[in-house]
């Protein structure tokens, strides 16, 4: 018997772990980068990272099914005749028809219309599903400008200027042919079948002056009653909230790189952006360095998925947070129950993430009469309404806890962070020690 | 609120006259909006507008509106069945998203004239500056002088017709609009190119000519240029075209 070397166990490289290679194999058979939907997947600093104190002596707490904490929040009464009011600081952020069904969209107005809480058009224009099912609704203004008309935005109640989104910020969209159906199309003044390119800049502005007469232009169309957003990409948070309170916002919409897409580059949602995280302390300091937080309100997006995260970017100086994905995941998406479709479609329930292929097996980011069928939109609106309850509950849990009798009266203090990095970006002090990373010279 | 002075002719409730010297751009809006289908007061004066922005803007009841001297960004702005007249020039945007109606323009238009246009007719008699047109999305824009570079970018329907020059990248990433020019272009965008002119395009720009008090020119002057359907489904081998 031959003795043999003992064998190194076979290594991997973390550089070229087995996704980067999978990837780099596709590209070479293909030609073309990955598009997908969804947001950033990579790990990034997050509401995990940070806990809440709670009360001790030196706060006392209320009592949690006695002592009321309230959940309301109003939106646009900075230079709007009629703001809007919400039972609950989470809303339903914009998702497009077009890319999603329309028993979706109605099941998205129908969940938030029992929460109380507005949903939000998409870049595709406002449908009957959703204006019907809406008790209020925000209509977004894009750049595509796809379905816009005058009847619509005056029987929005927001409109939402948006000039980016986190999963993208500075991209237009793209929806795929196969997605067109003949209402798509007549929709976007478009043929059927073709690629739909959305643009990444509004055709009539450029920068900040030419948006406070774009806003003044909507105001003015809209006799004053609207409150006007706007939606901009976690890029500059700081710069790109001032300016957006400079052009006359009422509200300003952060949407940081977790914030989902129905189809971009996944070299750009993954490249391009910072995290939700790392947005929310400068846009609220611009709000403070201008006198304006609480008087313009500011909404955050990408990555919410419980009362938790609620409650921390509320601590964190926020008015309201917005929710995509995980409403989608509500109605539906990715459910397990279809997993053998997602293997056909060689994915798994949790990972399916073309959505712009238009075959989704849960019928929400598709056009296809048969996939779509599969929600039913009144049952997908009580989930999504379920799911805002208990989000809403899981807040004021935590605020109670911290003695706050309104989650607007949540603060930085109530927070520690468990990373350095969490810490830095949050503003709070690393867990155990009085330290943030950035303040007091160090 | 200052009074609102009003003319002779307003006096008999048939036609309004609005001073901006006097009364406020937002005084002027509502009152337009506040108009009820069947109005009789069909026909408004706006006077020394010196250059605001969003003068008439989101107008639906079919009245004619002229404006005496030079407005500033987004006069007209998704117009609905009005008339409107700038005795003067325009700023960026008029006519941005105009719904239908129509807008002449007697001096000069800036940048994105027509912008996203759903439909209604444009008639600009001076030039328009650049990106003339742009995404517009049914509107018929015809400008009597010459328009600037990247005009009709993305237009995805409607009719653009141009009796002067056209400059740079004209029609870039075209849809299914139709571009009429009767000078030279200086260059065309991606996937736009020069088309055959059969016989119902030049009926098409006949109407167009006519609707927009044209006369003395004839379609076959004309150039008829529109989307070679390459860029419509993405195909790697394009991507030098992006």
């Amino acid at each position: 018997m031959t003795y043999r070397n003992p064998p190194t166990t076979p290594r991997k490289s973390a550089t070229f772990d087995d996704y980067t290679l999978s990837e780099i194999r596709r590209a070479a058979a293909t030609g073309i980068y990955d598009i997908r939907g969804a947001g950033a997947k990579r790990k990034l600093p997050h509401f995990d990272d940070l806990l809440f104190l709670g009360a001790s002596i030196s706060r006392y707490p209320l009592e949690g099914y006695r002592e009321r904490c309230d959940t309301s929040v109003v939106l646009g009464s900075r230079h709007a005749k009629k703001p809007i009011e919400l039972k609950i600081p989470i809303t339903i952020a914009g998702m497009s028809f077009g890319s999603l069904s329309g028993p979706a969209k109605e099941a998205l107005g129908r969940g938030a219309t029992l929460s109380g809480t507005s949903t939000t058009t998409g870049d595709g224009g406002m449908t009957e599903e959703e204006r019907g099912h809406s008790k209020q609704l925000v209509y977004q203004y894009l750049p595509s400008r796809y379905g816009m008309n005058l009847r619509d935005l005056r029987r929005a109640d927001a409109i939402e200027v948006v000039v980016g989104q986190g999963a993208k910020p500075g991209g237009g969209g793209m929806l795929l042919g196969q997605k067109i159906s003949d209402r798509v199309a007549e929709m976007r003044t478009l043929p059927k079948g073709i690629d739909q390119r959305s643009a990444s800049r509004h055709p009539d502005w450029t920068g900040p002056d030419d948006l406070e007469i774009k806003i003044l232009e909507l105001r003015e169309i809209t006799d004053w009653e609207k409150p006007i957003y706007v939606k901009v990409g976690g890029a500059r948070p700081y710069y790109d909230t001032a300016l957006a309170v400079k052009a006359g916002a009422d509200v300003v919409v952060v949407d940081g790189m977790q914030g989902g897409t129905a189809a971009t580059q996944e070299v750009f949602i993954e490249n391009v952006g910072q995290p939700t995280l790392a947005c929310i302390r400068p846009a609220v300091q611009a709000l403070q360095d201008l006198g304006m937080h609480r008087k313009v309100q500011l909404i955050i997006s990408g990555g919410i998925r419980n009362g938790a995260d609620v409650a921390k970017a509320m601590a964190l100086g926020v008015d309201a947070v917005s929710i995509g994905t995980a409403a989608l995941v509500a109605l539906g998406d990715n459910d397990p129950r279809w997993e053998a479709e997602y293997n056909e479609l060689g994915t798994t329930a949790g990972a399916y993430d073309d959505w712009h292929e238009g075959r989704d097996p849960a019928g929400i980011t598709t056009q296809d009469p048969e996939l779509m069928k599969r929600v039913d939109p009144v049952a997908a609106g009580r989930r999504l309404a379920n799911y805002l309850k208990v989000m809403t509950l899981e807040a004021q849990t935590i605020a109670r806890a911290c003695g706050k009798n309104s989650l607007h009266n949540l603060e930085p203090e109530d927070l520690v962070a468990l990373t350095i990095e969490a810490a830095a970006m949050a503003g709070v002090p690393l867990a155990g020690t009085n330290w943030i990373p950035g303040k007091n010279g160090f | 609120m200052p009074a609102t002075k009003l003319s002779k002719a307003a006096q008999d409730h048939a036609s309004r006259v609005f001073d901006l010297d006097v009364s406020s751009l937002r005084e002027l809006n509502q009152a337009l909006h506040n108009l009820a289908p069947g109005s009789n007061e069909t026909a408004w004066e706006v006077l020394h507008p010196k250059g605001s922005h969003s003068v008439a803007v989101g107008v639906d009841q079919p009245v004619s509106i002229d404006v005496r001297g030079s407005v500033g960004y987004y006069c007209g702005g998704m117009n609905s069945g009005s008339t409107i007249t700038v005795h003067g020039s325009a700023g960026p945007g008029v006519g941005e998203n105009m719904m239908s109606g129509s807008i002449t323009i007697k001096g000069d238009a800036s940048q994105y004239a027509g912008a996203t246009g759903k439909g209604g007719l444009l008639v600009i008699e001076g030039n328009a500056s650049s990106r003339c047109g742009i995404s517009m999305k049914g509107i018929d824009i015809v400008v009597h002088g010459n328009i600037g570079h990247m005009s009709a970018f993305m237009a995805q329907s409607g009719n653009l017709v141009v009796l002067g020059d056209a400059g740079d990248a004209l029609g870039d990433s075209i849809y299914e609009a139709r571009l009429f020019v009767r000078g030279k272009v200086d260059s065309l965008g991606a996937d736009c190119i020069a088309k055959e002119m059969r016989p119902e395009h030049l009926e098409l720009l006949q109407g167009l000519l006519d609707r927009a008090g044209v006369t003395g020119v004839k379609p076959s002057e004309f150039k008829r240029y529109g989307s070679a359907r390459t860029l419509y489904n993405f195909n790697i081998d394009n991507a030098d075209a992006y």
